[in-house]
This record gives structure tokens, C-alpha cells and sequence, in this order.
């Protein structure tokens, strides 16, 4: 069946009347992000947040971006934030204050940025600003990344590779299951030097050396 | 309205308020993670937007976005994964706490 050009009962375009519900709800989900007191909800109202925006991605005729943007966003980098969140939970649950004591000042800093911006955006005459809009077609992108964007695909997935053997290392747990007298003796290292590849080799150094101390002193 | 590249700019400049404000104010760190997120989506917005109104930067726009999505989860995973390690010295995401340089 076909759907009539404009909204019934109410004289908008099925358009708008999208734009609106996704923008809305991109916007209320992104302050209930920045206001929540429960950072777990935050998370989540995050999600929700990225999910409205591939929706207006959608809607400005960039299928793939917003499919891009449900993969990436909402299946990667979401689940990072919450297993962050997860694994930095205090065991006093969340803290009686949400803000800084200067919050007053950013949200100034905030308002004016948002009144300059939206000044200037109503304010210019962009070329072609309302035109029809353009479709992507998914094979024209995919021709441009490995045709005349090869160099900054490459690199960029150069860079992947580095920030996920950086994450990696930056996150990992030591071994914590270590000897009584050698996690000691790194209890001592560690008040000089925490940390790091050389407070773990000092601390092994000054371990071996103090179980060789007390291997002469046991001896008769 | 949504034929309007206005109209979507404006969306974009709130949402990337919203994050600075976020930035700016909130305590936790990954909360501060989050509102860069924010910000980065709006950017994202941005370009998507201006190429969906200019017929000869339509492709090349999913492009720049696709490539700002991968810089994104790239500095995803650095920053958390430095919000853990700091968490493991301090045990606290509150930034405010992390004052061991001050005094």
C-alpha cells in the first residue's frame, strides 16, 4: 500500500516527521548521557543515542555509514565503555557527586558554544542548502576506499593494530600470584619505582637477591 | 525541514554541546570518554551531512566517515584501557582524586 505524501491529521512529511523523532531522541538520549547520576545508564542511554544517529544517518541517504555506525558504535565501542564501566565500579556505588564544582561554568562555556555555532550555521549561505539530497550507492564508496583512498585505509588500519596492542598492554594485570618473599621484596621496589617494565625486573632483581641473602645466612 | 543542510548542522552543533558540557563537567572519567564520543558523532554528522548536499562530495563523505569511525574506536580502546590502568593504581575513576602532582 502507499503511504499518503504527507502525515495524517498532521501536515508533515514522513521526513521531517523521522528527523525530528530520531534528532529528538539523539539529543534527549545524549543529555540523559552528560546528566545521568548512574553511569551504568549512561552507558546505555548512550547506545541508545548512537542507534537514533545511524537512523539520521539512514535518512541522509549514507546506507553504509549507518550501518558502519550500528557495527561499529553500538557493537564495539559500547561494549568497551560498559566493560570500562563495569570494571572501574567502587564498591560504594556511584559517587554522591556527579559534577565538578565549576559545573556552572561549563555549562556556560556550553550554552555559548551552542548559541555562536547555531548563529553561525543560520547566519551563512551554504551552497546548495536545499537541494535534493544525494544516495550513496555502496559500490561507488567502496571503489573511492580502494582506489584513491587506499593510503589512509592502509594506515588506519596500522593504526588499529597499534592501539590494540597499546589497550592491551596498557590494561593488563600483573601476574599477582607471585611468591610470599618475592611479592615482598616487590612490595619494597614498587615504594620506589611503581610500576613498569623496569620496577618488574628490579623487583625480581632485589627478590633474588634477598633469597640469596637468606639462603647464606641459614647456613652454618 | 530535513531537506534543510541547516537544519541537520543545528542537531549537529547541540549534540556536540551537549558533549563538551559533558567533558567539561562530569567527575568519572569514562564519563568524560562518553561526551567525546558525543562529540565525535557529531563531527561525523557533520561530514555525512555536507556531503549529502553536495552531489560531487557524496562518496568521498561515507568515506571520511568511515576512516573518523576507525580513529574513534581506536582512541576508544587507548583511553579506556588507560582508564583501567589508572583505576588499578588509584582505585577511583574520579578524576578530581588523581591529584598525586599537585601537592
Amino acid at each position: 500500500m502507499a503511504l499518503p505524501p504527507t502525515v495524517p491529521y498532521f501536515d508533515i512529511a514522513w521526513d521531517d516527521l523521522l528527523f525530528l523523532t530520531f534528532g529528538g531522541l539523539m539529543l534527549a538520549a545524549a543529555l540523559g548521557v552528560v546528566l545521568g547520576r548512574n553511569i551504568i545508564r549512561s552507558g546505555l542511554a548512550m547506545i541508545l543515542s548512537f542507534a537514533a544517529l545511524a537512523g539520521i544517518y539512514a535518512l541522509l541517504g549514507a546506507p553504509l555509514v549507518a550501518a558502519a555506525q550500528v557495527l561499529i558504535y553500538i557493537g564495539a565501542i559500547s561494549v568497551l565503555v560498559l566493560f570500562a564501566i563495569m570494571l572501574t565500579q567502587s564498591k560504594s556505588g556511584p559517587a554522591s557527586l556527579v559534577f565538578h564544582h565549576q559545573a556552572w561554568a561549563a555549562a556556560l562555556a556550553a550554552i555559548v558554544l551552542a548559541l555562536l555555532l547555531v548563529s553561525m550555521v543560520a547566519g551563512a549561505e551554504w551552497p546548495r542548502a536545499v537541494a535534493e539530497r544525494v544516495h550513496t550507492a555502496t559500490g561507488d564508496v567502496a571503489r573511492l576506499l580502494f582506489d584513491e583512498f587506499v593510503l589512509p585505509f592502509e594506515v588506519v588500519s596500522v593504526l588499529l593494530l597499534a592501539a590494540v596492542i597499546g589497550g592491551v598492554f596498557l590494561a593488563k594485570r600483573e601476574d599477582t600470584d607471585v611468591p610470599e618473599t618475592e611479592a615482598g621484596a616487590r612490595q619494597v621496589t614498587l615504594g620506589s619505582e611503581p610500576g613498569g617494565a623496569s620496577g618488574r625486573a628490579a623487583s625480581g632483581i632485589a627478590s633474588a637477591t634477598i633469597v640469596a641473602a637468606e639462603d647464606l645466612g641459614r647456613r652454618p | 525541514m530535513s531537506q534543510s543542510l541547516d537544519a541537520y548542522l543545528v542537531l549537529a552543533s547541540l549534540l556536540f554541546c551537549i558533549g563538551t558540557f559533558g567533558f567539561l563537567a562530569r567527575r568519572n572519567a569514562i564519563a568524560m570518554l562518553m561526551s567525546i564520543e558525543l562529540m565525535i558523532n557529531a563531527v561525523n554528522l557533520v561530514i555525512v551531512a555536507f556531503g549529502a548536499f553536495t552531489p560531487e562530495l557524496a562518496d568521498r563523505a561515507s568515506v571520511i566517515a568511515l576512516i573518523v569511525m576507525a580513529v574513534a574506536a581506536a582512541e576508544a580502546t587507548v583511553g579506556l584501557a588507560i582508564v583501567i590502568a589508572i583505576y588499578r593504581n588509584r582505585r577511583t575513576p574520579l578524576v578530581d582524586e588523581y591529584h598525586s602532582m599537585r601537592e
